[in-house]
């Protein structure tokens, strides 16, 4: 399989805190980090009210939308979106072309703070993208999955 | 490409099911949400035309129980199956670890059958991907229709490397929760190969 995303718990913790250290510091309402391909990875603020897998899951696809667009147009890649709402606004931009940070954000914020804010959480999760891309290449942290057996995977079926 | 999450112990996979136009995809997917307990289910997003065709896909998340302590989270996507939607089918399929393909038993789609698991193996070529080794089943919808053609043609045509198939009729449910199984079944052996 390619390029397997994988998550531990210290890269977790510091994604986490990135997350809130965002919200606080962009005003904003709610950030959100998803994989590219819409797996939900954290989430800070005010998320109780918001369906976060669904987010997730369009968010990405209209990231993979746009993403066919710029490539149609000869770019690489968008790297940012906002979406204007009457209440709630949206800015969604790519980090290290693998992971979309989405902030959610109202009257109490404004569009320059967001992007202020976001490009310096950015650099924060590129070094710790990097990290964890490297601890996934090592074949001995997916040992968990080598545990499984057959009858783990049948037993899930059993009705 | 599955994403593992030892802080959340979670595996989550994605699913896709591809076929041609009006051959059951988001019925397959319909049926799986109205038959799943809440518990187990997210929302079902369906992003269709006014004529409730699928114009980019259909997602519904799924919870199927824990595997070593492990959540286990299945993202069921469908593609758009009309020809012109082909740039959209391709961004559906980043990052697919499992792969059903619904075909409609009807003898009039036999060529469009044909045409649409052409179309999947070039847009995953396009992506790196091989077919071949992919978890990866095949499901002859609409059997039960008068005009189905025989199972033995379809296979013929369809099927030359013997994976997994099941017949089904999506609209009662007859060989969908069949299909899910078999291929969720496949991307976690697939994984546990690769883990």
């Amino acid at each position: 399989m390619q390029n397997q995303m994988v998550m531990f718990e210290e890269e977790q913790r510091q994604i986490d805190e990135i997350c809130e250290g965002l919200h606080r510091d962009a005003n904003a309402q709610a950030i959100l980090c998803i994989d590219k391909n819409g797996q939900a990875i954290a989430s800070a603020g005010e998320v109780d009210s918001l369906d976060i897998t669904s987010l997730s899951s369009l968010t990405a696809g209209n990231v993979a939308a746009t993403g066919g667009i710029a490539s149609l147009l000869a770019e690489k890649e968008f790297a940012g979106q906002f979406h204007e709402g009457e209440k709630t606004n949206v800015h969604i931009s790519i980090v290290s072309s693998r992971i979309i940070l989405v902030v959610l954000f109202d009257e109490r914020s404004s569009l320059g703070l967001v992007r202020l804010r976001v490009k310096r959480a950015t650099a924060t999760l590129n070094k710790i993208l990097e990290t964890l891309l490297e601890k996934a290449a090592d074949s001995s942290t997916s040992s968990v999955l080598a545990e499984i057996t057959d009858d783990d995977i049948d037993n899930l079926f059993n009705d | 490409m599955s994403f593992i999450n030892y802080s959340s112990r979670e595996i989550n996979c994605k699913i896709v099911y591809y076929g041609p136009g009006l051959c059951g995809k988001t019925t397959n997917l319909q049926y799986i949400y109205n038959k799943t307990n809440p518990d187990a289910k997210g929302k079902m997003i369906s992003l269709a035309t006014e004529t409730e065709r699928t114009l980019f896909f259909d997602f519904l998340p799924l919870s199927l129980g824990e595997i070593r302590g492990f959540k286990t989270r299945f993202h069921l996507y469908t593609v758009p199956g009309q020809v012109f939607y082909d740039a959209s089918r391709k961004l559906i399929l980043k990052g697919v670890d499992g792969v059903v393909f619904v075909a409609d038993s009807q003898i009039e789609r036999f060529e469009a059958n044909i045409e649409s698991l052409e179309n999947l193996k070039d847009n995953l070529e396009e992506q790196g991907y091989d077919l071949a080794k992919l978890p990866f089943v095949i499901q002859y919808n609409k059997t039960d229709l008068p005009n189905a053609s025989p199972r033995e043609e379809l296979e013929e045509e369809l099927n030359p490397n013997g994976v997994i198939s099941f017949d089904a009729c999506a609209v009662t449910g007859e060989g969908v929760f069949d299909t899910l199984k078999a291929v969720a079944k496949l991307v976690l052996t697939e994984l546990k190969k690769g883990g």
